[in-house]
């Protein structure tokens, strides 16, 4: 029951970026379409998921005031095993993401639940924080994603969605359209909090 | 071009063209977070400059004469990311120890540099860029000045930022609009602004 809990919470009460506001630069980098937002969000939870397990399978033996380098190790192993396997499986998504790849290391979400969560309970809770996490990371970049490809370029995941006449607001897909649409969204679930 | 036209393009190129946080979005977490108030932007501000231009210094080194010529590529990230931890520690120590003016000032941001991305982007970045000639890759003054000026241009546009957000504070905004959201749309308009900078070709 607890790990149904715990795994849910990342989803929508404590969405990492909607709600807990962090990672945010691969999330307005990455998400120009569908499937770069859908690549990004899925290697980041295979870090989380990963690193969550070492870290809170290490925290009896972890010395607190070297523990920040300690996670800071572990979570650059596992990028780096990401990084070569999609050099090696998917060349294209790894061109398309790029710089973002190795910066998953400092992507404050996963150092965040490392510190917060992984380094405080048990192993099978940290996996369930892990999945939970990386599920909402990666829907979150998804919902933003689908709203910049669709509106910028008229697909979605390279499917064309919208009439034929319709001229693409080339400005979603550029930086300054990532920015206004993630502001638009927060303020969306600010109001729909205030509602209830 | 000379050498000093070099300087003046790969200036112009990182604080206004490629600037780190609205066109390449990196450094972001600090540029949301410490833009609240003017001082205290300026001091993240300054901190990142320092740290950003010793952290290009030490990691082209590392690259150049350690992981190259042993062939150790595959540990880029990890070597890169300790590289920084130590090295944003070490400063910290430092200024704690000779400055204690300056660290009331800039210690409170300097922990949270180690995890800010424009320092490890900027680092990977060196690796991998190229001269205004398109193949002499960067060399270590290069990499050095190209760290310099990235956190010059994080700098400019946090310094805006926190500017902008100060007078914000007294204005009648809807409830849900206020915080994050107007912050990231406050963004959005200044990067619209500074891609008018994309068109020039120096």
């Amino acid at each position: 029951m607890n790990f149904i809990k715990e795994l849910s919470k990342g989803i929508v009460k404590e969405n990492p970026i909607f709600v807990i506001v962090l990672g945010l630069c691969p999330t307005l980098a990455v998400t120009t379409s569908v499937d770069n937002g859908l690549g990004m969000g899925l290697a980041a939870t295979f870090v989380l998921i990963c690193s969550n397990i070492i870290i809170s399978l290490i925290k009896d033996i972890t010395p607190v005031k070297i523990r920040i380098p300690i996670y800071i190790v572990v979570i650059a192993a596992f990028v780096s095993i990401v990084d070569m396997a999609m050099a090696a499986y998917v060349p294209g998504l790894h061109k398309a993401l790029g710089l973002f790849i190795p910066l998953i290391v400092v992507n404050c979400i996963i150092l965040g639940r490392a510190e917060a969560f992984a380094s405080k309970n048990s192993m099978m809770d940290s996996l369930a924080d892990g999945i939970g996490m990386g599920l909402g990371f990666t829907l979150s970049l998804v919902i933003i994603a689908s709203i910049r490809e669709i509106l910028g370029n008229g697909t979605w995941l390279k499917i064309a969605v919208m009439p034929k006449t319709y001229e693409p607001m080339l400005v979603a897909i550029l930086a300054p359209g990532a920015f206004i649409t993630l502001g638009f969204l927060m303020a969306l679930m600010n109001m729909m909090k205030e509602k209830k | 071009m000379g050498y000093i036209g070099e300087i003046f393009v790969m200036a112009m190129t990182a604080i206004f063209i490629q600037n780190f946080v609205l066109a390449r979005f990196l450094g972001l977490c600090p540029y949301l977070g410490v833009s609240k108030k003017l001082d205290s932007a300026f001091g993240m501000g300054m901190a990142v400059v320092f740290v950003m231009t010793m952290a290009s210094a030490f990691t082209f080194v590392i690259y150049k004469y350690l992981l190259v010529p042993y062939n150790l590529l595959y540990l880029q990230t990890i070597a890169f990311i300790l590289t920084i931890a130590a090295l944003v520690q070490f400063v910290e120590m430092v200024i704690q120890k000779n400055a204690p003016a300056l660290y009331k000032s800039l210690g409170v941001y300097l922990p949270l540099i180690t995890t800010n991305c424009a320092v490890l982007g900027v680092a990977i970045l060196n690796t991998k860029a190229m001269r205004t000639d398109g193949i002499t890759a960067y060399n270590f003054l290069d990499a050095v000045l190209n760290g310099f000026f990235s956190g010059v241009g994080f700098t400019f546009v946090l310094l805006a930022m926190a500017g902008i957000r100060e007078r914000l504070e007294f204005v009648d905004m809807p409830k849900s609009m206020r915080g994050m959201p107007i912050a990231l749309i406050l963004a959005g308009i200044m990067a619209l602004a500074f891609y008018g900078f994309m068109g020039f070709k120096i």
